[in-house]
């Protein structure tokens, strides 16, 4: 008997790979070369997003059926303008496409080029050739090249790059046919490089060749330039390099652009054969009128406004309709299985998991409406306008342009905001955008204002209709932006980044969305928070059912027959007893005992330990607040919120004083503005900056920021 | 010796220039990328409201940048 036994189904999987695996195609392109469209049109439904390991960037894959009997898995690259990577984004190409051994090695790669605006696009594509990886060219937007009145000779064209060339339209699906046949051919090209590498470069550039064994002078000399960028070399290999360079005097910066500037000029003489322009640019003139309207000193800004209050009023208004429904559906559910079944696995059930998971799907609908919005606004070409007029006046905040929509869309909800801040290429930008969104005031705010500011301030008019009120819940939402944009200034002066801030971009012409993309937007993001976050939001609601379910030894049991000798005493009616048990229990349980814990920490800000357990409560979502105060206010969760109001007012102190004081008011209004009392926000921060530090650094500093303003207002009133 | 350079930050709108050279090295990278060559017509097409970023038509496209990065961008004559 041999010691090792080997299964036939493992000698099958040795056979099958590396040949017999599904082919992968990398799509690699200029941003706006119609690379998502192409990528939508070959892989339609069948799409997945992972991550790029070590990189906040998405890996969007797909399998397409190129032929009856082949299919490909499509890789989908950030879009790029140049193998030199000027953000981390960029970073993860060449890190794909310089390791062989690389479990996304692609077997082939299609370059989406814009046709009407081939010189730029023909760089990346010669950068690619020369790296001797088999190539397809898909010569995108030729509709848009025609309006341009630019001429493509395709024959000539590809006779000179000397890879196959398909002129097509990716968003009406031209030519997907011809790109799919052609793919599957598997075409390998070896041609002339495009680029020569110079003759002193020679020596230095066939040494790392040979030491790393590569089939390729072109993709030697990217060792050199980026060896340090490249995480699948060793600390050794990197110090091989680096030590090669140092004697060699290499200078990266200026090799690099000789080279750019060498790629154009045969660029140049290579278009002069195949590519004529006859008229002149009728599209890029109607951007320009309307720009003249849209970015004007005041019209601009009027509109824009006009924009975001359209898109507040859909996230606010429109979505409340699919949430109340979630929510009534809920509840239903529940209402359902607690009629059937009982018993205390059941409440884990409904009250723990059912509940956990309305808490995450009742983001959806606002999640897919302001999605749908940014979409728009994206793929028309008004984005680059908005954060066009925004980023001087944002980047004295420490912000770019490009944070106004999430910290807007932040006042509805920052889950979908904080989402939206992918858009933001700069690392330090970016972070310091998450890092605010949360201060701005979302609607989930609102119940906790609309409660106390009814308890403390008077219902008064000034002129007739100016609510005093409404005053003061307006100057709520105005301290959260003071405050977000305070804290970005701050956050600006402690963020170190290597990284520089380029706001250089392609000013893109008007066009008009393709529905197609906006769906799938919607969808991708969708799922990534019910999949992502919400793993996160159901673990720490289940939790938090537990500690306000269960109690230490039998205190459970005791706080339900106290309740009911009191009820009986009081001769109370069924459904007050009901509500006083509950309000013992919760009294009684981890979270009661959680509340008396930590009354010490609270009573600065005027808190007692009723406070304390809906401050633990309403961890997992601010709106929780009122539903708990109800319950421990023994008033049953459901009832009106003027009902809890006349409670909470009734409430005295221990000097016979109403409870509830301008004071208490005030401190809790200021510590619900800024704590970060939602698991959702935590959940989505984590995800998107893949780790625990930022999440943590930003409750820390928000917590304190609740925790100081709150008790410097309870002592300055009272 | 040397006169005050000019670069696409003087250009008045609808004004153009030749690019003559990139003062930046990593900026220049980037811009290069982008089609600014040595050699190529730049025109300013317009400013933002608050004068600052501006677009530029460079290879009849139109790229955005900030003042401070149009200024690395320096122009003959």
């Amino acid at each position: 008997m041999p010691e090792v036994l080997i299964s036939p189904e493992e000698i099958r999987a040795r056979q099958s790979s590396p040949q017999n695996r599904v082919p992968r195609i990398a799509l690699i392109g200029n941003p706006n070369s119609g690379k998502t469209s192409l990528f939508n049109q070959l892989t339609g439904l069948n799409q997945k997003v992972g991550n790029f390991p070590g990189v906040t960037v998405d890996k969007k894959t797909g399998i397409s059926q190129l032929t009856p009997s082949l299919k490909a898995q499509i890789i989908d690259l950030p879009g790029t303008y140049s193998l030199y990577p000027k953000s981390l984004d960029e970073k993860v190409i060449i890190d794909l496409i310089h390791n062989k051994k690389s479990e996304a090695y692609p077997d082939l790669i299609i370059v989406t080029a814009d046709a009407s605006n081939l010189k730029r696009n023909l760089l990346l594509f010669t950068q690619l050739a020369d790296l001797g990886l088999p190539l397809v060219l898909a010569l995108n937007m030729m509709d848009v090249a025609e309006e341009h009145g630019v001429q493509i000779n395709v024959e000539q064209l590809q006779q000179d790059l000397g890879v196959p060339v398909i002129p097509m339209n990716a968003r009406k699906g031209i030519g997907i046919a011809a790109l799919k046949i052609l793919a599957s051919q598997q075409l390998t090209g070896l041609n002339q490089p495009f680029y020569k590498i110079p003759e002193e470069l020679l020596t230095l550039v066939r040494q790392i060749r040979y030491y790393f064994e590569l089939k390729n002078d072109y993709l030697a000399l990217h060792y050199a330039h980026q060896y340090k960028k490249l995480s699948f070399l060793s600390d050794d290999d990197k110090s091989y390099i680096e030590d090669l360079l140092k004697e060699n005097k290499f200078d990266s910066n200026t090799l690099q652009a000789t080279e750019t500037i060498e790629r154009y000029t045969v660029i140049n003489g290579l278009l002069l054969d195949s590519v004529r322009v006859v008229k002149a640019e009728k599209n890029e003139q109607f951007s320009n009128k309307l720009d003249k309207v849209l970015t004007h000193k005041v019209f601009g800004y009027l509109i824009f406004f006009a924009v975001l209050f359209l898109m507040f009023q859909a996230i606010f208004a429109w979505a409340s309709y699919p949430m109340d429904l979630i929510d009534a559906g809920i509840g239903a559910l529940n209402g359902f299985i607690h009629e059937r079944v009982s018993g205390p696995l059941v409440d884990l059930l409904t009250e723990g998991i059912i509940a956990g998971l309305g808490g995450i799907l009742i983001f959806i609908p606002q999640i897919a409406i302001l999605f749908a919005f940014i979409a728009i606004l994206e793929e028309t070409g008004y984005m680059a306008r908005v954060t066009f007029m925004m980023d001087k006046i944002m980047r004295k905040f420490g912000l770019s342009g490009k944070s106004v929509v999430p910290l807007i869309s932040g006042a509805a909800c920052a889950v979908p905001a904080i989402m939206s801040t992918r858009t933001i290429d700069n690392w330090k930008d970016r972070i310091i955008t998450i890092f605010v969104t949360p201060l701005m005031s979302c609607s989930a705010r609102i119940p906790i204002y609309t409660v106390i500011i009814a308890l403390i301030i008077p219902e008064r008019y000034y002129f007739g209709f100016l609510n005093l009120q409404g005053i003061v819940l307006m100057g709520m939402y105005l301290l959260g932006f003071v405050a977000a944009l305070l804290s970005a200034m701050a956050l600006k002066f402690f963020l170190k980044t290597k990284e520089r801030s380029f706001f250089i971009m392609e000013f893109p012409t008007y066009k008009m969305p393709r529905w197609k993309n906006v769906g799938l937007t919607i969808v991708e993001k969708v799922k990534a928070f019910v999949f992502q976050a919400g793993k996160v939001i159901l673990a720490i609601s289940v939790i938090l059912w537990v500690m306000a379910t269960y109690g230490p030894g039998n205190a459970m049991e005791n706080a339900e027959k106290t309740a009911l000798t009191e009820a009986q005493k009081l001769n109370l009616t069924e459904e007050e007893t009901a509500n006083k048990i509950a309000s013992y229990k919760l009294e009684s349980s981890y979270a009661g005992e959680f509340g008396h814990f930590i009354e010490p920490a609270i009573r600065p800000m005027g808190y007692d330990w009723k406070i304390g357990i809906a401050l633990l409560t309403s961890f997992a979502a601010r709106e929780v607040f009122v539903g708990t105060m109800a319950t421990i206010y023994s008033v049953g969760a459901d009832e009106e919120e003027a009902t809890i109001q006349q409670k909470l007012a009734m409430e005295k102190d221990e000097n016979g004083e109403m409870f509830f004081n301008p004071a208490r008011g005030f401190s809790l209004l200021l510590f619900y503005a800024f704590a970060m009392q939602c698991m959702s926000t935590i959940a989505v921060v984590y995800r998107e900056t893949k780790g625990w530090k930022w999440p943590i650094i930003q409750m820390l500093y928000m917590s304190g920021l609740a925790y100081l303003s709150a008790w410097a207002v309870y002592s300055w009133l009272s | 010796m040397q006169r005050e350079e000019k670069s696409v930050r003087d250009l008045k709108i609808g004004e153009s220039g030749t690019i003559c050279c990139l003062k930046d090295p990593e900026m220049g990278l980037k811009l290069l990328e982008m089609g600014c060559i040595p050699g190529t017509t730049v025109k300013l097409n317009s400013r933002a409201p608050l004068g600052d970023p501006i677009t530029i038509i460079v290879n009849d496209y139109t790229l955005s940048l900030r003042l401070d990065e149009a200024e690395t961008i320096l122009l003959k004559g």
